[in-house]
């Protein structure tokens, strides 16, 4: 994902732009895209989408900043978002997003990198502690469950 | 009752809720089973989830809490005649007999978990379009007036009256105007407009387009939080679907009305909620609040008139304009008319959608439809209306949920989510969130917000280490007077509520941190 050469990367961020040229406020469907495909929002990305669309970097720029969905850097091999909401924290969420948080390296093989992030809620609040691995959500979690979820990871 | 035999479909719920207990997987078993799957909303009975139903004589056989070892037992054995389904594992008889159902009243909910949601002719069977169909042959102004009659207030959490919302689109001159469904839904403790959209999404599209004509709009937007990919997928294909079959497009219906409708994503800022702030993360901006006035309806997406709504407002417009507006202000009570969908979360046995007039008390909810808390411990407090929303004492159940009882007791019905707690919370601990919240979602743009929601948790955490209580507590409370009085938006303007709710309702919380340590 992230081994895509700096001009061929550039060439499809600008195809992707171009793509939503026409759209009304394309902007914030373009930086969905390019994270779908590539992973993270670099430099010369958005360099590249605010030349296509018409807008200054530094515009693209605070916006990609302002939202947690986009990340300037590459992403790590696995993420689990759990959820921080009332709802979850009512059935012990900050103590499993502790622990977890705790021992996020211990999750992956070595070498690879697991972010354990913070989300405020899923919309899953009645079977809480709530969470996402690898985007996939999951309600009902524990240590144990979440051990099994990314076994295989390691 | 004697009931063998598989008489047609099994229905598996694609809900997220039910996927984040294991629905695709059962799915997938009944598949393979050789069942003719559909995959069904959720009925909002959450605990019991995943839900699967099978389609008999007799009606939709429940079973609760399936598992994919489940599929062939009932499919084979139930086809051969030699098993009785009744007697099946987790078995809970007809589903639409079930008494947690059938003591609702279920008006915007009326298909979900019903209708198979990728199909527009299972919507029109189960009475969908009727709404629509009659709209059209309204002018404009009688379609607002009908919704004005209905007395329906926004659901986002204002409750600002729809209908006169809509009047001030419509008397709007303006040759481009827009419908904009605010589904940004990032409270805490609720998910009635994910569910709504993931079980019955072309009820979202029939109110949209109703509200595009009554409004004189020819575009519409959808802002869907990221955080719901499942009903991105459900939504986008309903678009698609009801654009093949004429509900969406040019001269819808044959009427002349042309509606466009697109879907956008947010991407994790949870001030996009904010209307003016949706807007501009609409129009590819930071989601930054904007100042009022312009209002929206007169200046909003791309300066031009918008009329902003909640999924769940706008999905009780179908019925209205099919019933009348009269039907729906005959139920709830002052002014509160129609349903409320209220969603219980957290620390409680059996959580999920419960539609019922305005007026039932936290207590009926709590008690008799949550069944108490799921750690099977005393109920101490519910967190009413989201992150923003008070902190009500289980002594304080008794209050009838409607928008002017709750506001008279000190707390808000917000988008209608309770979050129970049971008597292991930490009252400062959740003020002390309530202000990490705004702190992290804050749009930055004024500092009663900004700073004040840092200090305000610095200010707590002296106070649970013991410091200073009685100054600190002081302290703490003119920092909400500034932020209730400071703020441009209810974000820094409500934090407040839940801190201060807390404090009052359960003192002992925060003063007993002094005496702890003293
Ligand atoms: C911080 C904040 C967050 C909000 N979040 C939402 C939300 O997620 N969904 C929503 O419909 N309204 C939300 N609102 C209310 C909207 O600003 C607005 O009142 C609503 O979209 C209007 O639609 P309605 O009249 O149909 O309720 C929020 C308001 C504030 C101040
Ligand atoms: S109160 Fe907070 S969220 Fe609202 S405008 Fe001010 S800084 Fe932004
Ligand atoms: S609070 Fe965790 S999913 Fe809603």
């Amino acid at each position: 994902m992230t081994t895509v050469p700096t001009t061929d990367r550039v060439a499809l961020v600008r195809a992707i732009a171009t793509q939503h040229l026409a759209e009304r406020g394309p902007l914030m469907p373009v930086l969905h895209e390019v994270m779908e495909e590539l992973g993270h929002i670099a430099r010369e990305d958005v360099e590249a989408i605010a030349h296509v669309l018409n807008l200054s970097v530094a515009e693209v720029h605070g916006v990609v900043s302002f939202y947690a969905d986009f990340r300037a850097d590459p992403p790590p091999a696995h993420t689990v978002a759990l959820c921080r909401g009332e709802a979850c924290q009512s059935v012990g969420a900050e103590a499993l997003y502790a622990d977890t948080h705790g021992r996020a390296a211990d999750l992956g093989a070595p070498g690879d990198r697991v972010e354990v992030a913070e989300v405020f809620c899923l919309g899953n609040c009645a079977l809480g502690p709530s969470g996402t691995v690898d985007g996939r959500l999951h309600g009902r979690l524990s240590r144990e469950r979440l051990d099994a979820l990314t076994e295989g990871w390691r | 009752m004697a009931l063998t035999g598989l008489a047609g479909r099994v229905f598996v719920p694609g809900d997220a809720a039910a996927v984040s207990v294991g629905a695709d997987e059962v799915a997938a078993a009944f598949e393979a089973a050789g069942a003719q799957v559909v995959r069904n909303g959720s009925r909002g009975m959450l605990w019991l989830e995943p839900l699967v139903e099978v389609e008999t004589d007799a009606g939709r056989v429940g079973f609760a809490n399936a598992e994919p070892d489940d599929a062939t037992t009932i499919v084979t054995g139930s086809r051969d005649g030699t098993t009785s389904l009744l007697d099946q594992r987790g078995c809970i008889g007809v589903v639409d007999e079930h008494p947690w159902l059938t003591k609702q009243q279920r008006v915007s909910f009326a298909r979900v978990g019903i209708v198979d949601p990728a199909s527009v002719a299972d919507y029109e069977a189960h009475g969908g379009w009727a709404g629509l169909r009659r709209a059209l042959t309204m002018t404009p102004a009688d379609v607002v007036q009908e919704v004005t009659d209905s007395g329906l207030r926004g659901r986002g959490g204002a409750g600002f009256p729809a209908g006169i919302k809509w009047k001030t689109v419509l008397g709007a001159e303006s040759d481009l105007k827009f419908v904009a469904c605010n589904f940004d839904e990032g409270d805490s403790g609720t998910f009635a407009d994910r569910m709504v959209v993931e079980g019955d999404p072309f009820t979202l599209i029939e109110g949209m387009t109703i509200a595009a004509h009554a409004v004189g709009a020819s575009e519409g937007y959808v802002y869907v939080r990221s955080e719901y990919p499942h009903a991105v997928a459900a939504l986008r294909r309903a678009v698609d679907a009801a654009y093949t079959h004429g509900y969406l497009g040019r001269d819808i219906l044959g009427s002349g009305l042309d509606f466009d409708l697109h879907v956008r994503v947010g991407a994790g800022a949870y001030i996009c909620g904010e209307e003016s702030s949706m807007l501009e993360s609409l129009e590819g901006r930071r989601g930054e609040v904007r100042a009022k006035p312009p209002i929206p309806a007169l200046k909003g997406l791309w300066g031009r008139p918008t009329a902003v709504n909640n999924v769940l407002t706008l999905c009780a417009v179908p019925m209205i304009l099919a019933d009348g507006g009269q039907a729906y202000a005959a139920l709830g009570t002052g002014r509160s008319r129609g349903t409320q969908v209220f969603q219980l979360a957290g620390n409680v046995k059996q959580g999920g959608i419960v539609e019922l007039p305005f007026g039932v008390s936290l207590r009926e909810l709590v008690g008799e439809y949550g069944g108490g808390t799921l750690s099977g411990r005393p109920v101490r407090a519910a967190q009413v209306g989201g992150p923003l929303g008070a902190y009500v004492p289980a002594t304080g159940f008794d209050v009838p949920m409607d928008y002017e009882a709750l506001a008279e007791s000190g707390a808000m019905l917000g988008h209608g989510g309770i979050v129970v707690f049971d008597e292991t919370v930490d009252m400062a601990k959740m003020a002390r969130f309530a202000m990490e919240f705004c702190s992290i979602e804050s749009c930055g743009k004024c500092t009663p917000c900004r700073v004040g929601s840092t200090r305000g948790v610095e200010t707590i955490d002296r106070i649970i280490a013991g410091q200073n209580v009685q100054l600190n507590l002081v302290l703490l409370d003119d920092l909400c007077e500034t932020m209730t009085k400071g703020s441009l938006c209810a974000m820094g303007g409500l934090t407040p509520m839940p801190v201060q709710s807390a404090i009052k309702h359960f003192p002992e919380d925060f003063q007993q941190r002094e005496a702890a340590l003293t």
